[in-house]
């Protein structure tokens, strides 16, 4: 294997430093085996049996139903996330009450938990019998096996994504900015909603881009509470699931693929998103 | 920050107070409630019935896999991870930019299709597995599947932790040792892998943590046999369709004691290193 050493942007002397051999080969080995031969597959199944068969397949009822409630769901919860979020990083930051600490240490919570964890757990607290559930099912509410539910477990798995993204930026906005709109005669108000919010947009923006691209993928904490009726709260990693199970590789392909390449555009855009902001980079991703 | 604005509000102001208790109440409902609920159902028979349930032969074999997996899982992943920050900081090469796209994807990849790609190479009516069904070898369904489908989750996380220390870093050190007569085993042993320190330790423990509670991936390719091809949190699931409460929760507590060490441990690390411990994972 022959690597252009010397394609650098700095000039610098090429090549001194030895082992370019066994560390290009043997990541280009193991990219090449766990990451580029299965996405070669998920790329080439799909077509098997034709275009035509696939855009049928992707435009079943059952699959589009599938599709609509797990964009949906993601969307929804991405935005609530963003709001809690918001909440969230300004009491840590500008409130800073008594045992913030803790409140700090709390929010990565949905790092620490196992996703089916996750899911048995939100599951029987929203069960029409659980301690949410319960007093919210008198009220004539059901969250478990209803997309609602789907939402309360993607807001819980996306929450720290929201926070992590936006506290740091939160914490390292200039102060000057907020001095010199107090000195206009802002008040905190003001300052919060026409000073602050915009500068913080891009971090926002991130976050619910980042809580978005998790929570149409996510599989282990939403099957638990969904109740996975076809048509109603059926998500579509579980119809890929369903397809494979009845042989239908290229069917499970199909809606992979295209949860795949949603997902990958998604975080592109936030790529795009982080470059413009140098305070945020190297946070959550 | 600034000296004359007094930016922290505290809970003395009335917009403080009442953002601080919304915060809590949603922290209360989304995030306590849930792991208040895991231990209250774990141990709703007393803890012999919880300890009784633990061990199950079926629930050991559960956590005997899942620690097989860890093991083999972190070391490959972590030599790759660490050649691959070394290959992508220490050289310029046309294609860094996609390499690291490749290497990044399989975070924004949904569990399942994790999962699912190694039944279309590997399966019944996969790519290979003809293949290798006339030859007697099975990917799917068995330990070599839970391997990949978990390799590939946890696939990006060294490499992303480390990388930007070793970017850090620059190339001096490496240069002088080099000069001086250092080989790539020596150099790459003595000096770049000393000062990734922190980093590292972060990296891998991110890894297991994923690798140890990791669910539709495995889901997809394991085949689900019980005593077999199941993890803990296949195990989990299993023991939760079929209304074993207690039993579920117990091993739902003990995985998530675990992984919670793990990312304590983590955090603790990060924290030290002066950084914000959230990331993704």
């Amino acid at each position: 294997m022959r690597v252009a050493l010397a394609a650098g942007r700095r000039p610098r002397t090429p090549a001194i430093i030895p082992g370019a051999l066994p560390a290009f080969g043997l990541t280009l080995f193991w990219v090449g085996l766990l990451v580029l031969l299965p996405l070669a597959a998920l790329a080439e199944r799909p077509w098997e049996n034709g275009a035509p068969w696939l855009l049928a397949t992707l435009t079943t009822p059952r699959t589009l139903a599938a599709l609509r409630l797990s964009f949906g769901c993601a969307l929804c919860a991405a935005a609530v996330t963003t709001l809690l979020g918001l909440l969230l990083a300004w009491v840590l930051e500008r409130v800073r009450p008594p045992g913030w600490r803790m409140l700090d240490a709390l929010i990565d919570l949905p790092f620490a938990l196992p996703t089916a964890v996750a899911g048995i757990t939100l599951a029987t607290l929203y069960a029409p019998t659980g301690w949410i559930g319960a007093p919210l099912a008198g009220l004539g509410f059901r969250i478990a096996g209803t997309p609602v539910g789907i939402g309360v477990a993607l807001v819980f798995v996306g929450l720290p994504f929201v926070v992590r993204t936006v506290l740091p930026v939160l914490r390292d906005l200039p102060g000057e900015l907020e001095e010199a709109a107090a000195t206009l005669g802002a008040r905190r108000g003001q300052i919060a909603l026409r000073v602050l919010l915009p500068a913080l947009f891009p971090a926002l923006a991130t976050g619910f881009g980042l809580a978005f691209a998790r929570g149409v993928g996510e599989y282990g904490s939403v099957i638990f509470i969904a109740g996975n009726k076809p048509m109603v709260s059926e998500i579509a990693p579980l119809l890929i699931v369903i397809r494979l199970s009845e042989d239908d590789y290229a069917g499970a392909a199909g809606i992979g693929l295209l949860m795949l390449v949603t997902a990958a555009l998604c975080l592109m855009l936030v790529t795009l998103l982080r470059r413009r902001l140098p305070a945020m980079r190297g946070v959550a991703g | 920050m600034s000296g004359a604005l007094q930016t922290r509000s505290g809970i003395g102001t009335l917009s403080g107070l009442a953002l601080t208790l919304a915060a809590w109440a949603v922290v209360t409902l989304l995030l306590i409630l849930p792991v208040g609920i895991l231990f209250a159902q774990a141990l709703r028979q007393g803890l012999d019935a919880a300890l009784t349930a633990l061990s199950d032969d079926d629930v050991l074999a559960a956590i005997r896999l899942s620690a097989l997996v860890v093991a083999l899982v972190v070391p490959i992943n972590t030599i790759c991870g660490l050649f691959a920050a070394y290959a992508l900081t220490k050289f310029d090469f046309p294609g860094r930019a996609a390499l690291l796209v490749l290497i990044e994807l399989p975070l924004s990849v949904s569990p399942v299709v994790a999962g699912l790609v190694w039944v279309l190479l590997f399966g019944r009516h996969g790519w290979f597995g003809p293949f290798l069904a006339a030859h007697g070898v099975r990917m799917v369904f068995t330990l070599p599947g839970i391997l990949l489908a978990t390799l590939f989750v946890t696939f990006p996380f060294v490499t992303r932790t480390v990388m930007p220390v070793m970017e850090a870093q620059g190339r001096q050190h490496e240069e002088a040792a080099t000069m001086l007569g250092a080989g790539f085993v020596s150099l790459f042993w003595r000096v770049t892998l000393p000062e990734t320190g922190a980093a590292l330790v972060s990296g891998v423990l991110l890894c297991a943590a994923r690798s140890l509670g990791e669910f539709g991936a495995v889901s997809v390719v394991s085949g689900h046999i019980p005593g077999l091809t199941e993890t803990v949190p296949l195990r989990i699931e299993a023991l939760y369709n079929g209304y074993e409460t207690v039993a579920a929760f117990a091993l739902a507590a003990v995985l998530a004691v675990a992984s919670g060490l793990i990312v304590g441990m983590r955090g603790l690390i990060e924290w030290r290193r002066g950084r914000p411990a959230g990331e993704s994972n």
